[in-house]
């Protein structure tokens, strides 16, 4: 935050007035633009995403309608010293969860070590199931989406880690796409860093981490099926690697391995890209109403008959509790100190921060540690005297349930919005992919929350995306 | 490929053919309904459109009475007529949704364009004056999709399923046509060559796209038997039942591949039928029995293929 205005960092201007370094070429092109012709372009994007069919859903109405994400036609900047910093920093952070992972389902020295609390154990994200059990190259995240937020020019952090099933990326890449449409003179002002190999990179990742000795392993993508939220990213992965895009319905198990139902019988699947997450893979392992995975496919995969994309059980690490050691993961596999930092966070199962978030409830947010999708959280900034009150009590019936974050004020960047172009708040998630190398392409989903003030960027609240480009030079 | 992405494929086409040919009866069925004293009632004129779809029952239970509007809205827009063209349309697009990696983007978003564009017939009222619009729309939408997946789609087992699920239901929709007019080819000797009955024939020429090649194929006044001939024998007649089995055979013998399959069996026995046929020996044992006939054998033949295709077991 900018003490003397008390502004949050905005992307595109450090006052008012003056524009960053690499905003400049694109201001200048902005100021020639009038409101009405970005209107139209806003408009043209809308028509060709819903040809294209890069919605969500909203089934059961009869006139066939499905919400599409709304897209914003401002691109968020990075500039090449900044990209650096911030993929190096997410690499060395997935390093560091897969190999966390693979210590906490074999040795736990971590936990020896008196690193990591032997409670993470019980948390209802282990699976005991995964002790034990080797997977190819040790990578259990092979796709992660790592949320970052910004709040001062040089100031990152990560608020969380997306291990299990991230989805997000097929807009990183539609985005692109049509911002290369819509505006190309502004690709010729920029030398914007390419994006569209991440299916490749994607691709032979997967290849790679097929059991040892598949000669060509055949890969597909596993979907919940056309009804899920997320349907249009499976799709688009899956053509744009090639492989098929099978439901729980089109495997089966035999013989320690599975297969798929093919029009010449049944074919042998070695790597599975799974979009489903792990409760409902499979209905003798997990949840046993699952109609959306393979019965004694877990059999398999512990016997090492298949590989899982992403590995049954990162769930574990990507929890608020665990978040809270990645630094100190990061020292202790890497023995590197942390490239991005985490949102200071006080754990209120101690006594000196359970004091300080009692004293500070208004300005904090406070999390429940197993919590998800912003349920039993307070957000002190915005809640009533009355909420701050009740919550107090309920955090000191079981403080160990709950953490305390700052509110951030997150950067801001300009977007068209109805009243014309405003500032709204973003965050960033990079993709960093794992397989015999973990690398992420230079780009990112950019979220914008954009209802003014808001620091909600979830689509499911009215959040949008925007094209993030990042410079080379 | 995949049993379930080819199920998909397969339907979507049969759907797409299905609207297609559903518009078409529409459109000649009102076309006839304009030609003064061309039908004794609504009901005649109306109910032979409700027997090619095969749900006079169906209508009976909810409507009360055969008027234009009712057939119209039933056949066109009903949700709880399944074969309704509206969800004919819906279906098409929600298979294709379900397997547009197996298609090509061209493709997939021509279907998906279609069922955008559809919802701007919900406001119009199709008896009145909207039909034939409406109905240029469905055909001008099914050509197109037929275009570009023909134009865009490698020549996989994708490719081969969307065309078989096309060529089988054409087959069904030619041959229960015909079979519902059946009884206008009869030669009938009080009242051949009259205006009502060239009206009649036309309008079954007409919903097979089959007019202008009649006169340039005869070059005659039309004559019930070789409209026939043109329906079910002529193979260079796109809609007719030997130009579907042209198609249908050669793909099914390389879906089949070294395997033996009954399918195959079928098809070149139907095939046969109609590529040695004769005219005159096909209506000495009766026109309808023969259509009767093919329409059980058709359908036959597209529950072998779900069973051995579509359905594919776990062995």
């Amino acid at each position: 935050m900018d003490m003397a205005t008390n502004l949050p960092f905005d992307e595109m201007h450090l006052q008012p007035e003056a524009v960053r370094t690499i905003y400049n070429a694109y201001a200048d092109w902005l100021a020639g633009v009038p409101l009405a012709q970005l209107e139209l372009k806003r408009q043209e994007a809308e028509v060709l995403f819903r040809r294209v069919g890069i919605t969500f859903n909203v089934y059961g109405e009869s006139s066939g309608k499905e919400r599409l994400i709304p897209f914003d036609v401002i691109p968020r900047l990075l500039g090449a010293g900044e990209w650096r910093t911030l993929s190096a920093g997410a690499i060395q952070r997935v390093k560091a969860l897969n190999m966390f992972l693979h210590d906490i389902y074999h040795k736990q020295e971590i936990i020896k070590a008196g690193v990591v609390p032997a409670a993470i154990l019980a948390n209802a994200q282990y699976r005991p199931e995964m002790y034990g059990v080797d997977v190819p190259g040790g990578v259990y995240a092979h796709i992660a989406g790592i949320d970052l937020v910004r709040t001062g020019e040089s100031r990152f952090y990560v608020l969380e880690d997306n291990l299990r099933t991230p989805s997000g990326v097929s807009y990183m890449l539609e985005n692109r796409k049509m911002m290369m449409r819509l505006f190309p003179e502004l690709f010729r002002r920029y030398s914007v860093a390419p994006v569209e190999h991440y299916p490749q990179v994607l691709m032979n990742n997967l290849r790679a981490v097929a059991q040892p000795g598949v000669q060509e392993p055949v890969v597909v993508l596993l979907t919940p099926g056309a009804y899920n939220s997320a349907y249009f990213e499976h799709a688009f992965l899956a053509q744009q690697m090639g492989v098929d895009l099978v439901e729980g319905q089109d495997l089966f198990v035999r013989n320690n391995a599975v297969y798929m139902r093919t029009t010449d019988g049944p074919k042998r699947v070695d790597v599975i890209y799974r979009r489903i997450d792990d409760d409902y893979l499979d209905p003798l392992a997990f949840k046993p109403d699952s109609m959306l995975g393979v019965p004694g496919l877990l059999t398999v995969y512990r016997n090492g008959g298949v590989t899982l994309a992403n590995a049954v059980g990162t769930g574990v690490a990507d929890d608020k509790a665990t978040y809270i050691h990645v630094p100190e993961m990061i020292r202790f596999y890497l023995g590197e100190e942390p490239i991005l930092a985490n949102v200071p966070t006080y754990e209120l199962s101690k006594a000196d921060d359970l004091k300080y978030t009692l004293e500070h409830l208004p300005e904090l947010v406070v999390k429940e540690v197993q919590g998800s999708g912003g349920y039993g959280m307070l957000v002190g900034p915005a809640a009533s005297k009355k909420e701050i009150e009740e919550f107090r009590l309920r955090i000191l019936s079981s403080p160990a349930n709950y953490i305390a974050q700052p509110t951030l004020a997150l950067s801001t960047c300009p977007t068209l919005v109805e009243s014309g172009i405003a500032p709204r708040h973003v965050d960033l998630r990079p993709f960093v992919l794992s397989g015999k190398t973990v690398s992420l392409v230079p780009g990112a989903l950019c979220r914008v929350a954009l209802k003014e003030g808001s620091l909600v960027v979830n689509s499911s609240q009215g959040g949008g995306t925007k094209d993030t480009w990042v410079l080379q030079n | 490929m995949l049993s379930r992405t080819a199920d998909h494929l397969y339907w979507m086409a049969r759907y797409i053919e299905r609207a297609e040919n559903m518009a078409r009866v529409l459109d000649v069925t009102y076309n006839m309904s304009l030609v003064p004293n061309a039908a004794e009632s609504e009901t005649a004129l109306w109910a032979p459109a409700l027997e090619i779809a095969g749900n006079v029952e169906a209508f009976e239970a909810r409507y009360d009475e055969y008027t234009a509007a009712n057939v119209i809205h039933y056949l066109a827009m009903d949700e709880n007529n399944p074969s309704s063209i509206y969800n004919a349309l819906r279906s098409a697009r929600e298979n294709a949704r379900a397997v547009r990696v197996a298609l090509s983007a061209e493709t997939w978003e021509n279907i998906n364009a279609l069922w955008l564009e559809f919802s701007q017939f919900f406001r119009t009222n199709l008896a009145d004056s909207g039909l034939s619009v409406f109905c240029d729309w469905v055909k001008s939408r099914s050509h197109l999709f037929r275009g570009v997946s023909f134009g865009t789609m490698l020549r996989d087992d994708a490719f081969r399923f969307v065309r078989l699920g096309t060529f089988i239901e054409r087959a069904d929709n030619t041959a229960r046509l015909l079979d519902v007019k059946y009884h206008l080819l009869l030669p009938d000797e009080e009242e051949v060559g009259g205006a009502v009955d060239y009206y009649e024939w036309s309008a079954v020429l007409r919903s097979v796209s089959a007019f202008q090649a009649y006169q340039k194929v005869f070059s005659d006044t039309i004559e019930p038997w070789r409209v026939a001939e043109l329906l079910v024998l002529r193979d260079d007649m796109p809609r007719s039942l030997h130009a579907c089995f042209d198609e249908i055979t050669p793909i099914l013998e390389q879906l089949s591949g070294r395997r033996n399959s009954e399918c195959r069996r079928i098809a070149g026995e139907l095939h046969a039928r109609l590529h040695y046929g004769r005219m005159d020996e096909i209506f000495q044992d009766g026109l309808h029995e023969f259509l009767e006939d093919f329409v059980v054998s058709n359908n036959n033949l597209g529950m072998e293929i779900q069973r051995s295709f579509l359905n594919a077991a776990a062995a």
